[in-house]
């Protein structure tokens, strides 16, 4: 459980508009909720999808008795796929300022890491 | 001038190797912070070595000289700098400073560009998410007046979950809040101004996306927890590659990220050998030594080489009857060592 009440509004915001986001069909809150691994209460979760909905970051529609959220996108028909592409290649940096979460792998590298995270996942087995 | 003036263009053959060896050693905060410093102290030795020997070159100019108001034959007579020499460090000069500007244009331009795309799209809190089904994710620093954002496409959210988007932030904010990309950038303008500084530029990279890692660990409280985050998102950014990188970024022999999840799995099984702490001390505290010599030497030596011309220039400007006395104002000269102004004289 994490101390949701000491955490600044603008991580939980984040961090439910990244739930919404993940998810490829409109939410329910209890589905955030759950979504987010329970570690918000629901009031909270109820609390942030109202403010980012006041904030135009989330779209609300009626599903039966139940608001459903899912996230903003500005012109959704717009979004060609190639034009998706154009978007995100203006972020590229060659420079390499925007210190990127993850590099590329290569193939070499993907064998290594899938044995690394198999091992992780059975930690008895290294005993 | 002595022979000093080329240590601190030689330093870094020696301080490269040894800094990259001992950041290996160290905890990655430290670590980063070492690369970044001793890339910009050494760059800035150096380029104060290559101002020194273009002053030397350019002051057996009898031109030149002139124009300094001192005596070329007496620059010529006690400095080793011949021309040629002097000619070669202001063109290198040059060269870097031309670099260093473009390297300076390349990141604003990077930055203004990253800002303008998150700017156009939705977020929350301190999070833009990219429509893009492809992987990525990276931290915009902020700028004035504009605080820092933490960047993810769609497809990278989708890749994760929760527990593990929850890691992806924290990493990110790490960056965010430890300004990791001013080292960057120092690091990058001093490898301009330096190319044999150019060495510490990827080691650094890895040891700041190690520092944020744990940074990450700590926010989340699971370090299996983090390396498989950090496992997963980039084995969704290699199925699901965002954008074509440049061959040169594909080109990487041993991959960064297999390194960093190595390191967070390694670290979180109980401490085996208490001795292994002490096998590790006794290379860090050689490695240091060496590191600490060779910059300090080369520190020395370019403090030696600026006291030594300053008083090669001065003795050149003493050799000459000046015309005007007031041309030396920002050369203080010790009593006696050229006739006194003739203020009257025509």
């Amino acid at each position: 459980m994490t101390d949701a009440a000491r955490r600044p509004a603008g991580e939980l915001e984040a961090e439910v508009l990244a739930a919404l986001w993940a998810a490829r069909s409109p939410l329910t809150p209890p589905q955030v909720q759950q979504s987010l691994g329970g570690t918000l209460a629901r009031t909270t979760v109820a609390t942030i999808l109202a403010r980012l909905h006041g904030k135009g970051a989330v779209i609300r529609s009626r599903a039966g008795r139940a608001y459903v959220y899912t996230p903003a996108v500005e012109d959704e028909a717009a979004l060609t796929a190639r034009r998706m592409h154009t978007e995100l290649e203006k972020g590229d940096d060659r420079s390499g300022v925007l210190a990127r979460f993850v590099s590329r792998l290569t193939p070499d590298d993907e064998q290594v890491l899938r044995g690394l995270l198999a091992r992780a996942e059975e930690p008895e087995s290294r005993q | 001038m002595t022979w000093a003036v080329w240590a601190p263009l030689l330093a870094p053959l020696l301080a490269v190797p040894s800094a990259r060896r001992l950041a290996d050693l160290l905890p990655p905060r430290a670590a980063a912070l070492l690369l970044a410093a001793t890339a910009t102290l050494l760059a800035v030795l150096s380029a104060g070595a290559l101002a020194m020997l273009t002053t030397a070159g350019l002051l057996r100019l009898p031109l030149i000289a002139g124009l300094a108001r001192m005596s070329a034959t007496d620059m010529r007579r006690s400095t080793p700098v011949i021309l040629p020499i002097g000619a070669l460090a202001a063109l290198t000069l040059g060269v870097a400073a031309v670099a260093l500007l473009r390297t300076a244009q390349r990141h604003r331009v990077d930055l203004l560009r990253a800002a303008d795309t998150a700017e156009r799209h939705g977020g929350a809190g301190d999070l833009t998410v990219l429509p893009d089904p492809g992987a990525d994710a990276y931290a915009l620093p902020g700028l004035p007046g504009r605080p820092g954002r933490v960047v993810v496409t769609a497809g990278m959210l989708r890749g994760l979950n929760a527990r593990e988007r929850e890691v992806l932030l924290a990493h990110e904010r790490a960056h965010l809040k430890c300004r990791h990309h001013i080292l960057i950038i120092l690091t990058d303008l001093a490898s301009c101004l330096d190319p044999a500084l150019r060495g510490l530029r990827k080691p650094l990279a890895f040891h700041l996306e190690r520092w944020a890692d744990e940074s990450a660990a700590q926010t989340v409280g699971d370090r299996r927890l983090t390396a498989q985050a950090i496992g997963r998102a980039a084995l969704a950014a290699s199925a699901a590659p965002a954008l074509p990188r440049p061959a040169m970024a594909l080109a990487a022999s041993t991959g960064p990220v297999p390194r960093r999840v190595a390191a967070l799995l390694a670290a979180e099984q109980p401490r085996t050998q208490r001795s292994s702490r002490l096998r590790t001390t006794r290379p860090a505290a050689a490695v240091a030594a060496l590191l600490t010599g060779c910059v300090l030497s080369s520190g020395v030596c370019a403090l030696d080489a600026a006291t030594d011309l300053h008083a090669t220039i001065e003795a050149a400007q003493g050799a000459l009857p000046t015309r005007e006395g007031h041309g030396h104002a920002h050369h203080p000269v010790p009593h006696g060592m050229y006739p006194p102004p003739q203020r009257g004289a025509t």
